[in-house]
């Protein structure tokens, strides 16, 4: 059976799943029924300085469904640990004493200035805590007072924060980060550059979820008023991932280790956070979905994967996927592939034609000698994948790759297999030996 | 016994309420939601192109997705006025939802039947503004003869396009079929009245009730005093079983035998202890499961020919044999069995099939019974609307446009020759001929 154990920054627990920083991990009774349930380790929810911050006692959380209620996205207004924090600190003492086998890492959010960081570090160090996370990343509430991703969004604050916490801990420090930014890279290369032994990515994401159509107002609301709040859950995983690739893939910051976070829901999600670099993987919303029996389900399906492909460990295939994410333009323009709908399954409901015909690009027959009949057709088809997206019967719809020799019907040019960029494409005016 | 054990009253009070209240529940919300999130929104979509009506069923099955009743409702009373209807009694697992893509990897297609019926039902509970707007009056004058399902669409297709309808009936109440024909439990709560009442809320349709034709008005009296007429007269006629009928207690046409269900407390309708319905269609079903909810012992259809043959669908057949009916096939009556005035059964000749042709076996059995219920077929009697009507196949002949042999009549609905005698295909038969009636009177106008 396959080793799901891992190694970040010397923190070791029995799985890559760890519980981030969030309500779950608020409390001691939590902690304990995460670990109870078989979580590899917990980010404890994020300590600040006394006296605690005070929570609204209206809804905290609000959440995008699917028709069938399912919970595709989640958002919350929730601060951090509203609860004093030498009440933090000794049950974060106690819990790691108990379950000596688990990450026990703890988040902080304090004023930007050197004491404020040097006096919490050193009451966090001594818990018996195998790490500190540095909550740059909160969207609401915090970073009003000039906290959380008001932080993570000035790669200058990013640096010197990180500079303090290394200066004044001997615990691994984690940087958590902020997607609330335009270019991801900056604050990772800033983390790094300020000591950082690994960043996590990514926080909750500026939202606001609806609006209320009958009372005009914004959703949800306390008493009349709302504010925005972060996104997480299903429908951020893609943001997630590229962010998570982006440092992984970019010089100043390739080999810094990351904890991949961002709607994390099933063993498929966070194998592919794996695959993109991240040595642990955090979860909240799954957790808050489905509470936490799921992170044996979890378990499960990585282990059952990892044993199918022949990984003995998460190392065997950490950061394997990273060589594949490039700009644009060093994508192969001499490659073609076609769509092909499979007969033998296709329920003839159509979507594809209708959406090729009104969206792309007309390359999808829906009669074939008078009948009802979905066939492509090479002539028009660019291979954009459209049709294969909204295709409700798995499988039915598959893209085909030319192969040398072929010819493409659209373009009449046969295909050769060799390769060429748009950065020597005679279209492009900025191509490499243009005159 | 001298006498059949034919009477009423034989459940406790509290049966009668729950065997004829609604056979299928509608859909809740939240069951609505989910089943319509099922629906794929087909291109060209083969349900639509199954429904007699076109109802452009992915459309209302979005709307109910988005929680949009209203525009559900429209969608689906814009091809169908009698949508409602329709959502409760066609037979829709041989129309749309045997249609539905869905069938292909699955044995469920989405209840398509059901959504319409939330949606319809769910608008008609508050329907707030009128749906449909009345045209500016045209002056023009049509007459309907028979407020059934086509008498209803056509009258409501002609109204809306601003004719003055005057909707003639036999019968003491609008409706037909769906008032008289349907067995209560598809029709529970009254609903067939309150489709009227929201169809009749357009306007410009005045109901003369009581009024037979060939006996209150003759269809050369409408033609000169209106502009068109349609008929949709459905068939008045039930099949004799071609034996011979004493008069007796007991033997009775399953249609009267529906209609007065529908018009009585099922505690006061009398049915026998045991009993046997004649026939294989939707008719014979309806008789026959409301004879077993009313305390009948022992039900059984008895069908001339094999299982393939029963015009009632699957559906129904199960469910008929799910309350209990027993469904023979292969015996055609030969005698009607009765003792001193007193019916005590009937005598059937075992039948198969030989070179195509049903014949008997030679075989003969008897089965005992107090009430002997006719739904081999119904007949379109061609006498109250006159000669002149051309008939095919013993009803009255139309063309692709409703039109009669006679200039001005149109026809639509079961005594038109041609249909499957469905209520949803009435439904198109009286919407085609408003359309084709008012592109008449329109270009006689502007002629």
């Amino acid at each position: 059976m396959a080793d799901l154990s891992t190694n970040f920054l010397g923190i070791k627990s029995p799985n890559p799943f760890w519980l981030a920083s969030a309500p779950p991990t608020d409390k001691e009774v939590n902690v304990r029924r995460a670990f109870e349930a078989g979580w590899g380790g917990v980010v404890w929810k994020t300590l600040g300085e006394d006296p605690p911050v005070v929570n609204v006692n209206g809804p905290r959380y609000a959440t995008l469904w699917s028709q069938d209620r399912r919970v595709i996205g989640f958002n919350n207004i929730e601060l951090i640990s509203d609860r004093p924090l030498q009440v933090n600190l000794d049950e974060i003492r106690r819990v790691k004493r108990d379950f000596p086998d688990r990450a026990m890492i703890v988040s902080l959010m304090v004023p930007v200035n050197e004491e404020s960081w040097k006096n919490i570090l050193a009451r966090v160090a001594d818990t018996g805590a195998d790490g500190v996370e540095l909550n740059f990343g909160c969207p609401h509430g915090m970073s009003e007072r000039g906290m959380g991703s008001a932080v993570g969004q000035v790669p200058e604050y990013i640096q010197q924060v990180t500079e303090w916490c290394k200066q004044h801990t001997k615990l691994p420090v984690i940087v958590k980060l902020t997607p609330n930014i335009t270019d991801v890279r900056y604050p990772a290369r800033a983390a790094k550059n300020g000591g950082a032994d690994a960043v996590s990515l990514i926080n909750t994401i500026n939202s606001v979820m609806g609006v209320d159509l009958d009372r005009m107002t914004m959703s949800p609301v306390t008493d009349g008023l709302g504010s925005h709040g972060g996104y997480c859950g299903p429908a951020v995983k893609p943001i997630a991932l590229n962010m998570v690739a982006e440092i992984a893939r970019d010089t100043a910051t390739a080999g810094l280790p990351i904890s991949g976070i961002g709607g994390i829901t099933t063993w498929r999600d966070a194998a592919e956070f794996i695959a993109m670099g991240c040595g642990t993987v955090q979860v909240c919303t799954a957790a808050m979905v489905y509470g936490f029996k799921i992170v044996q389900d979890l378990c499960s399906g990585l282990s059952n994967f990892m044993d199918e492909k022949g990984y003995a460990s998460l190392a065997d295939f950490q950061g394997r996927a990273v060589p594949t994410v490039k700009n644009w333009n060093q994508l192969n323009l001499n490659y073609v592939e076609k769509a092909v709908i499979h007969q033998d399954s296709c329920i003839k409901c159509g979507r594809c034609h209708v959406v090729c015909e009104d969206t792309s690009h007309q390359a999808i027959f829906a009669t074939k000698n008078g009948q009802r009949h979905f066939e492509v057709n090479d002539a028009e088809c660019v291979g954009c994948n459209l049709c294969v997206s909204i295709c409700p019967v798995p499988g039915t719809i598959t893209m085909r790759a030319l192969q040398p020799g072929e010819t493409d019907a659209r373009t009449g040019r046969v295909i050769d297999g060799s390769y060429a960029n748009w950065t020597t494409h005679p279209n492009n005016p900025m191509r490499s030996g243009c005159v | 016994m001298d006498h059949a054990d034919l009477k009423s009253g034989r459940l406790a009070p509290d049966d009668y309420a729950r065997n004829f209240s609604d056979a299928h529940p509608p859909l809740n919300r939240s069951q609505a939601l989910i089943e319509a999130e099922r629906c794929y929104y087909c291109y060209a979509a083969p349900c639509q192109t199954a429904c007699p009506t076109g109802i452009d069923i992915p459309a209302f099955i979005q709307r109910v997705a988005q929680d949009n009743v209203r525009g559900a409702a429209e969608a689906i009373l814009t091809a169908n006025p009698l949508g409602g209807m329709c959502a409760r009694v066609c037979p829709t697992e041989v129309l749309c939802e045997q249609a539905c893509v869905r069938n292909t990897h699955e044995t469920k297609p989405v209840e398509i039947g059901m959504l319409q019926r939330y949606a319809v039902e769910g608008f008609m509970a508050s329907p707030a503004k009128p749906l449909f707007e009345r045209a500016p009056a045209t002056g023009r004058r049509v007459a309907v003869v028979g407020a059934g399902p086509a008498g209803l669409a056509a009258a409501h297709g002609l109204a809306r396009r601003g004719h003055e309808v005057t909707l003639f009936d036999a019968a003491p109440k609008l409706g037909g079929l769906n008032e008289y024909g349907l067995a209560t439990y598809k029709v529970a709560g009254g609903f067939a009245q309150r489709e009227i009442d929201w169809l009749l809320s357009i306007g410009g349709i005045t109901p003369k009730l009581n009024c037979r034709l060939g006996r209150d008005i003759t269809l050369d009296g409408l033609l000169a005093a209106h502009d068109a007429v349609f008929l949709g007269l459905g068939l008045a006629g039930v099949n004799a079983l071609g034996i011979a009928e004493p008069q007796l207690p007991g033997l009775r046409n399953a249609v009267d035998f529906i209609a007065e269900l529908r018009q009585s407390a099922p505690e006061i309708v009398p049915v026998g202890r045991k009993v046997v319905v004649i026939g294989g269609g939707m008719t014979a079903v309806d008789a026959a499961v409301q004879s077993r909810l009313l305390g009948a012992e022992q039900v059984t259809m008895v069908y001339r020919r094999g299982p393939d043959g029963l015009s009632a669908s699957t559906h129904e057949q199960h469910w008929a044999q799910t309350n209990g009916v027993t469904i023979r096939c292969w015996a055609r009556p030969l005698s009607v069995e009765a003792a001193g005035g007193v019916l005590r059964g009937m005598r059937f000749a075992a039948t198969r099939l030989e070179g195509g042709k049903l014949v008997d076996t030679g075989e003969q059995f008897f089965l005992e019974a107090d009430m002997v219920l006719r739904a081999i077929g119904q007949t379109y009697p061609a006498e109250p609307a006159g000669s002149a009507i051309e008939l095919q196949g013993g009803r009255i002949k139309t063309d692709e446009h409703y039109r009669t042999s006679v200039d001005r009549v149109w026809a639509g609905g079961d005594c038109r020759f041609g249909g499957r005698d469905l209520t949803v295909e009435a439904v198109e038969h009286g919407k085609r001929a408003a359309e084709s009636i008012h592109a008449r009177l329109t270009e006689a106008a502007h002629g």
